[in-house]
């Protein structure tokens, strides 16, 4: 049978996952997918034509709350557990590119 | 003193005849001795829960009142925030992480005095039933240490059954709590959706995900139920009191259920290992002697119910898991090129392989060409298997099922073939797609000398009745005061 997905496919998945995998875990990966998506097949055996989809069991609405100010974690803690920090803020790799001079 | 139930040894501090303090040297006497083979624990708080459990003393002896679990050493899973020691989920991504706040749970624990004495371990992020994925420890099952202890909730079930704590706190997103305290022969209820507050529990399925407690006896269950129970603003999915009231979950506990009627499932059940079902075909007869009417029911859709589970866990596991970017919090790789490597290393770097595995299947699920084919097919499963407990509630109370097909497997036995792994969930993983309470009480033991569960499940919101079912067992039954052989 034709596997579920190659490994193209798991790289592509792995790139929008934001998950750097090597090549051994591509490989797994690829294998262990294609036997858990073969499994998933079952659930073309159900006609579900005229059936909801039910992405939650209890009948949730949306909750309001009044609006007013509530005291929030404050810079300390919010920034206790950062990785980097540079003064009052979360420090992290340039993300624009200012080659251009602009 | 370690054998007492929790009900039992808050009654005892609270007449004066044991002093908390005693209670929780205790303890840590038997953490330190047992804990280096069990594993159970990914923190422990000696001198904190020492500390408390003084405060708790002091406050008995002036005649102060004090809360429901006033003094009892518990434990609580490492996926709830706490803002002592790190809440780690059992992750590399989260080893030095360190909460803000206290999970409502844990503001209840602490509100109805109970000692907390550790954050136990689990699979990462709770996905797992075996707890082997742990990314930080290695947790093995008190009545035979070659065996896993079940998972994810691994370590509670462990902690508890290994008696390194009187009671504890899981989480149950497809079994975590249920699965575990069957292999450890102990009792887990998984309350319905909305009923506990999931603010400050670790997110991994969050249309899912419930917390509940992990105990010796029934009677423990219905406490912890009482305390952590109830609407929580903080949460949006908490239901209402006025949707489902909270009762006091023990006030009738002793009192069985008059014309019980009880369905089974009999060609869903015969998936099972021969001794589940001898065990399980038992506690049938328990509750026919009981007077009990036992009728036969046809669930049809239950068998696609790990298909759809996993579809959707996993789509809800990766949106969940998409904050551990290595920015705010957790983990981040030394050296990154550039900004994506700072998400992309970070994450691949910090999380086990069970955790990639299912935010890739869970990205695919929803990925563009995909979500019609898997999402959208598993959520309209979803709604029959819902559908399949709405019509059998209404020809019953509740539905008997094992929690397991297995007893505890060996470790390291299904570790490399997934698969195979997430159709151990077949018998709990229903519960959680419907909703439904559901709690694994311990029914027999099998030839190896492991323990078997039996699974009850309820109606949304019925847990006072399910914990009553569930009572009515025990009380004709002794497999829950049998303790591991190793521990005596």
């Amino acid at each position: 049978m034709k596997k579920k997905i190659d490994k193209e496919q798991a790289k592509k998945v792995a790139k929008l996952s934001r998950l750097q995998l090597s090549e051994d875990e591509v490989e797994e990966f690829t294998h262990q997918l294609s036997a858990v998506l073969d499994y998933m097949d079952k659930l073309n055996e159900l006609d579900t034509t005229n059936v909801e989809p039910l992405a939650h069991c209890l009948p949730i609405t949306n909750v309001f709350r009044e609006d007013c100010v509530k005291e929030s974690l404050g810079t300390e803690k919010t920034l206790a557990n950062a990785p980097q920090r540079d003064g009052d803020f979360f420090k992290v790799p340039k993300i624009l590119d200012d080659s251009s001079g602009a | 003193m370690q054998e007492l139930s929790a009900k039992q040894l808050h009654d005892q501090i609270v007449a004066g005849q044991i002093k908390s303090v005693e209670a929780t040297q205790a303890v840590f006497a038997r953490i330190e001795k047992y804990e280096p083979m069990l594993g159970a624990y990914i923190s422990t708080f000696k001198e904190q829960a020492l500390s408390k459990a003084r405060h708790i003393d002091n406050k008995i002896a002036a005649g102060e009142s004090v809360g429901q679990l006033a003094g009892v050493p518990v434990a609580i899973k490492d996926n709830m925030c706490t803002t002592f020691g790190a809440t780690t989920c059992a992750s590399k991504i989260l080893e030095n992480f360190h909460a803000p706040y206290n999970a409502t749970v844990v503001e209840k624990l602490l509100a109805a005095d109970a000692v907390i004495i550790g954050k136990a371990n689990l699979d990462e992020f709770a996905m797992g039933s075996s707890t082997e994925n742990s990314g930080l420890k290695k947790t093995v099952n008190p009545w035979d240490t070659t065996r896993v202890p079940g998972g994810s909730s691994g370590g509670s079930a462990a902690a508890v059954a290994g008696q390194l704590c009187f009671a504890a706190l899981g989480s149950d997103t497809g079994g975590s709590i249920r699965q575990p305290a069957s292999f450890c022969g102990v009792v887990g209820l998984k309350p319905t959706y909305g009923r506990v507050s999931r603010f400050g529990l670790v997110a991994y399925g969050s249309s899912l995900d419930q917390i509940g407690p992990v105990t010796r006896t029934v009677a423990d269950s219905a406490l912890m139920m009482n305390v952590i129970a109830g609407h929580d603003s903080a949460d949006s999915t908490s239901v209402a009191e006025a949707v489902a009231p909270v009762c006091d979950y023990l006030e009738k506990l002793d009192e069985p259920i008059e014309k019980l009627k009880i369905a089974v499932v009999p060609q869903f059940n015969a998936g099972a290992e021969s001794q589940v079902q001898k065990s399980i075909a038992d506690a049938i007869d328990v509750y026919k002697k009981l007077g009990a009417d036992i009728i036969e029911i046809n669930m049809p859709h239950l068998d696609y119910a790990i298909a759809a589970y996993y579809i959707i866990a996993t789509a809800e596991a990766s949106s969940n898991l998409a904050r551990y970017d290595g920015v705010h919090y957790g983990h981040r790789t030394e050296n990154p090129k550039d900004y994506i490597e700072v998400y992309s290393k970070s994450r691949a770097e910090a999380f086990g392989k069970e955790v990639k595995r299912r935010i890739m299947l869970g990205t695919y699920a929803l990925s563009s060409g995909y979500y019609d084919a898997y999402y959208l097919k598993a959520l309209k499963v979803r709604n029959l298997i819902r559908g399949d407990f709405i019509n059998a509630f209404e020809r019953c109370e509740a539905i008997l099922m094992p929690v397991s097909p297995t007893t505890a497997f060996k470790i390291g036995e299904k570790i490399n073939d997934p698969l195979t792994m997430y159709l151990s969930d077949i018998y709990t993983i229903a519960a959680n797609l419907a909703g439904i309470p559901a709690i694994s009480i311990p029914c027999g033991f099998d030839d190896d000398n492991l323990p078997i569960g039996l699974q009850i499940l309820a109606p949304a919101f019925a847990e006072d009745r399910l914990l009553r079912i569930a009572r009515m067992y025990e009380k004709e039954t002794n497999w829950h005061k049998k303790t591991p052989p190793i521990l005596n």
